[in-house]
């Protein structure tokens, strides 16, 4: 089945050129002393969102069946959470553990 | 021979799963009577507790993986592809290269029965023997120095690609290849069931697999991903384990049920009471089975809320399933019942299943699992589900789909004395495990003593399971004779509803002579809105393109065991050679000229 | 199946395939950083992250695979359109992108090594180099795959008409690329 909309090569360079100012920035915050308290959500957040245009635009999910978008999204999501949930198995609230 | 070991043929390659893994179940069972003869008398000395902890080792992972997937794969092969219309799955050669690597990785399991020598071990056996579940750190180097769980950690990771590569054809297959009309609201619920199986094991197994990874490193390279001295936790390792486990286990459920969602209509000549909550059922179970995992370490120290959580995901599951329970009686109610053989153990699967059910019920609550873990309460529970529910549902698919695989109709006499010699060998084996599980009795221990009071309960168990050992032949006895002399089924012998009985017993290459269009979820039946299919001509109107053999499937199939040879003997230049041969075999495949 | 026949959802079955696996991938990635995530700070000994990971090496091959899946889009565009001097050309660019990539995490890994960090040093180890070095094998995989069209194409074997599988190899190289994003902020810049 052929694509329907197609992104452009200018579309696709102007991605690019988010992508690296997006690290940049990322790497900014890094450095800069007075972002470390924010720096968790910050770097979540930026990180995500060139996830999502790297999905979106460069792996054509905007564009393709929401089948896809489900076959991926759906795994992915039971990840996340699956990684959420053994973390606060592991840091949640004081409890008890045998040995280690 | 050769058009046997280049098939892409799903009808063959399900009959290849079905003939091997009834070869491995046998050998699970006989694991099965060596515990049960054992442990029929407390001090027993029949077998030493090195061998025994091999037997029951074995007999987990060889049911789990080598018989009871595997069986259901031999039904995902032949019938899926013929219920949803289509002529073959989406990628053939894949399908072959999945058996040929499931194969081999259950001979390299069962290899190390005989490999003793070759490691320069004591005796000939070195079989894993940590438990099917391989609890680090038991499964350390430190405390199991020899290749046992070696074998294991690399039997199951070749297990896992099979079980991957099938998940991914089928998904493509059941969503890809339907025949035209044919919604997925219409799919037969074995096929959904298919569906949402493949779906957990493309999402469970990578989980053990990096578990397995792990635990080959702190083997073979000296982390401590589960090595406390070394800061590594092992409770790391039952999370990574019971992750995959739980969503396992449902993989080993789902497709029982969607074979007796079948049977149950056929042989009630009734439409399955409530399909789509029997569908949607079987997608929450699904998902619901990812948050239950924490439920297999209530003794282990998670904490209250941890234990409150797990335990409420747990009880909730109960209710889709028993959803499903409710579907299946309210099929049979005020249906014409017809208690053929595949009926029967349609019927036991209800009954088997909901007392397993009831016992995994009382698992779910923190308190009473801490005295039932670890004790026969919980081999009571595994063996009433999978040996009452996925078992029985299995043999109630043999016995429905075997004069479509063969032509030929299972002998009903037989059949009945399988059903209630399986029937009554299964209650005595399992049932009194409640019980001496219940006084104290542990898992996985060699031997007992008579003042635990267990011994007359231990006794009915082993005569129990010996019984299951007769039935057993009884099957095979059915089996063999019928090869032969066994009544010449037609295409629909039981005047079933869907898209398999349309065509011939067994049915011809490319499967059937044209694709019918469907118009209703219940084709061969006339219902109030739809008449029934009109048989499809003899022979095809037009000349049908059947795809050819290939070598590459097996090609590539037999570098991944050269790997963990490789591995097992501490050859690198072996382990580049299983490397280029996999290579070069996807290569091959990749620019072989193949039509589907 | 594959070309050709029509399928239940007007889709083609190798991308549909595909797709599922990138799925089961997010299970295996998410794993492997679950663990090192549970493994973070209980190292017994040193070296410790911040005593040995480099921001600046690590952003330039961070900024490297980036550039190499914008190589990437632009080699499908051209091989679907028929241009398959570009084609060739970003196919190439892809894969080298993809092996200097490749030669920075060798060039790292050894400087750890040397620095004190080894596989077996710590859980920190332990788990940086399981985690890096299996992205790297999948980078490491992609590299052959790309190469491998681009020898086809360099032999007049790969056209317009082979634009699915090599837009199958893109979701891969995405993926693998995506992958890293997410390491380079749960390891490196979230240490």
């Amino acid at each position: 089945m052929s694509q329907q909309a197609h992104a452009s090569t200018g579309t696709y360079l102007r991605i690019a050129a988010i992508l690296v100012i997006v690290t940049l920035i990322e790497v900014g915050v890094f450095y800069v002393p007075a972002f470390q308290p924010v720096l968790v959500p910050v770097l979540l957040v930026l990180s995500a969102f060139k996830f999502a245009l790297v999905v979106l635009f460069y792996m054509h999910l905007k564009f393709d069946s929401r089948l896809f978008a489900f076959l991926f999204s759906g795994p992915l999501l039971l990840a996340v959470v699956v990684m959420i949930g053994l973390l606060f198995l592991f840091f949640g609230a004081v409890r008890v553990r045998a040995g280690a | 021979m050769k058009t046997w070991l280049t098939t892409t043929d799903h009808k063959r390659i399900g009959l290849l799963y079905f003939w091997t893994a009834v070869g491995f179940f046998l050998i699970g069972g006989l694991e099965a009577l060596v515990i049960r003869a054992q442990l029929a008398r407390p001090e027993g000395i029949g077998v030493s507790a090195e061998v025994y902890n091999q037997m029951f080792t074995m007999h987990g992972t060889t049911m789990v993986f080598l018989a009871l997937m595997p069986l259901s794969a031999a039904f995902f092969n032949y019938i899926v592809p013929l219920q949803i219309g289509a002529r073959d799955v989406a990628f053939p050669r894949l399908n072959a290269f999945s058996y040929w690597v499931f194969l081999l990785g259950g001979l390299l399991l069962n290899a190390s029965f005989v490999a003793g020598p070759l490691f320069g071990a004591a005796g000939l056996s070195v079989a894993p023997d940590a438990g099917w579940f391989g609890y680090a750190n038991l499964t350390s180097r430190q405390f199991s120095p020899g290749p046992n769980i070696d074998f294991w950690v690399l039997g199951l990771q070749i297990l896992g690609i099979a079980s991957l590569a099938a998940g991914f054809n089928f998904i493509v297959t059941i969503l890809n290849m339907r025949a035209p009309g044919m919604k997925l609201m219409r799919l037969p619920a074995f096929s959904w069931m298919t569906l949402v199986t493949q779906f957990l094991v493309i999402t469970a197994f990578p989980v053990i697999t990096v578990a397995l990874v792990l635990l080959m490193f702190d083997r073979f390279f000296g982390t401590h991903f589960f090595v406390p001295a070394g800061g590594g936790d092992p409770i790391l390792w039952q999370h990574l384990f019971w992750l995959f486990g739980h969503p396992e286990v449902y993989i080993l459920i789902l497709p029982a049920m969607g074979i007796i969602s079948e049977v149950l209509p056929t042989f009630s000549r009734k439409p399955l009471f409530g399909y789509t909550v029997v569908v949607y059922s079987g997608v929450l179970i699904g998902f619901m089975g990812w948050g239950v995992w924490s439920h297999h370490m209530f003794s282990v120290g998670l904490g209250p809320i941890a234990d409150s959580v797990f335990s409420a995901t747990t009880m909730l599951i109960a209710v889709p399933t028993g959803v499903k329970i409710f579907n299946w009686i309210g099929t049979m109610w005020g249906g014409q019942i017809r208690f053929t053989t595949a009926m029967l153990f349609a019927v036991g699967f209800i009954a088997m299943f909901i007392i397993g059910g009831l016992s995994g019920v009382s698992h779910a609550s923190p308190p009473a699992d801490l005295q039932q873990t670890d004790t026969y309460y919980v081999v009571a529970h595994i063996h009433y589900v999978l040996f009452g529910g996925t078992m029985l549902g299995l043999f109630a698919g043999m016995y429905y789909w075997w004069p479509k695989m063969s032509g030929r109709r299972l002998s009903e006499t037989l059949g009945r004395w399988h059903f209630w010699l399986t029937f009554v060998g299964m209650n005595l084996a399992f049932f009194p495990m409640h019980f001496s599980g219940l006084l104290g009795m542990p898992r996985r221990i060699y031997t007992y003593g008579a003042e635990l009071g267990v011994t007359r309960l231990n006794e009915i168990s082993t005569a129990g399971a010996f019984l299951l050992g007769v039935a057993v032949l009884v099957f095979l006895v059915n089996l063999w004779r019928t090869r032969t002399r066994g009544e010449l089924a037609g295409n629909d012998p039981w005047q079933g509803a869907t898209l398999e009985w349309a065509t011939t017993s067994p049915p011809p290459v490319y499967n059937f002579t044209v694709i019918p269009r469907v118009e209703s979820r219940l084709p061969l039946w006339a219902t109030e809105h739809h008449a029934a299919m009109a048989p499809l001509p003899a022979t095809p109107p037009e000349p049908i393109h059947v795809p050819g053999g290939s070598w590459w499937p097996l090609v590539t199939a037999l570098g991944v065991p050269l790997i963990a040879v490789a591995a097992l003997s501490h050859q690198l230049w072996l382990a580049l050679a299983g490397v280029a041969v996999v290579v070069a075999g996807i290569y091959r495949w990749a620019y072989e000229p193949f039509e589907v | 199946m594959s070309q050709g026949h029509a399928t239940s959802t007007g889709l083609d079955n190798r991308k549909m395939a595909f797709w599922a696996f990138i799925g089961s991938e997010c299970l295996l990635f998410g794993s492997l950083i679950s663990t090192y995530l549970i493994y973070k700070g209980k190292s017994l000994v040193g070296p410790y992250p911040h005593d040995i990971l480099n921001i600046p090496f690590t952003s330039f091959s961070t900024f490297d695979l980036l550039m190499s899946s914008l190589a990437m889009v632009l080699a499908l565009a051209a091989i679907q359109r028929g241009d398959m001097r570009q084609g060739k050309l970003w196919l190439f660019v892809t894969a080298l992108l993809g092996l200097v990539f490749l030669g920075g995490q060798v060039y790292e890994f050894r400087s750890f090594v040397h620095e004190g960090l080894g596989l077996t040093t710590n859980l920190f180890g332990s788990t940086f180099f399981v985690l890096t070095g299996t992205h790297g094998a999948h980078v490491t995989v992609g590299v052959i795959w790309l190469l491998t069209h681009w020898v086809q194409a360099l032999r007049g074997k790969l056209g317009p008409a082979q634009a699915m599988t090599v837009e199958i190899t893109g979701l891969y190289w995405h993926f693998v690329d995506v992958v890293w994003i997410v390491i380079f902020t749960l390891v490196y810049l979230l240490q």
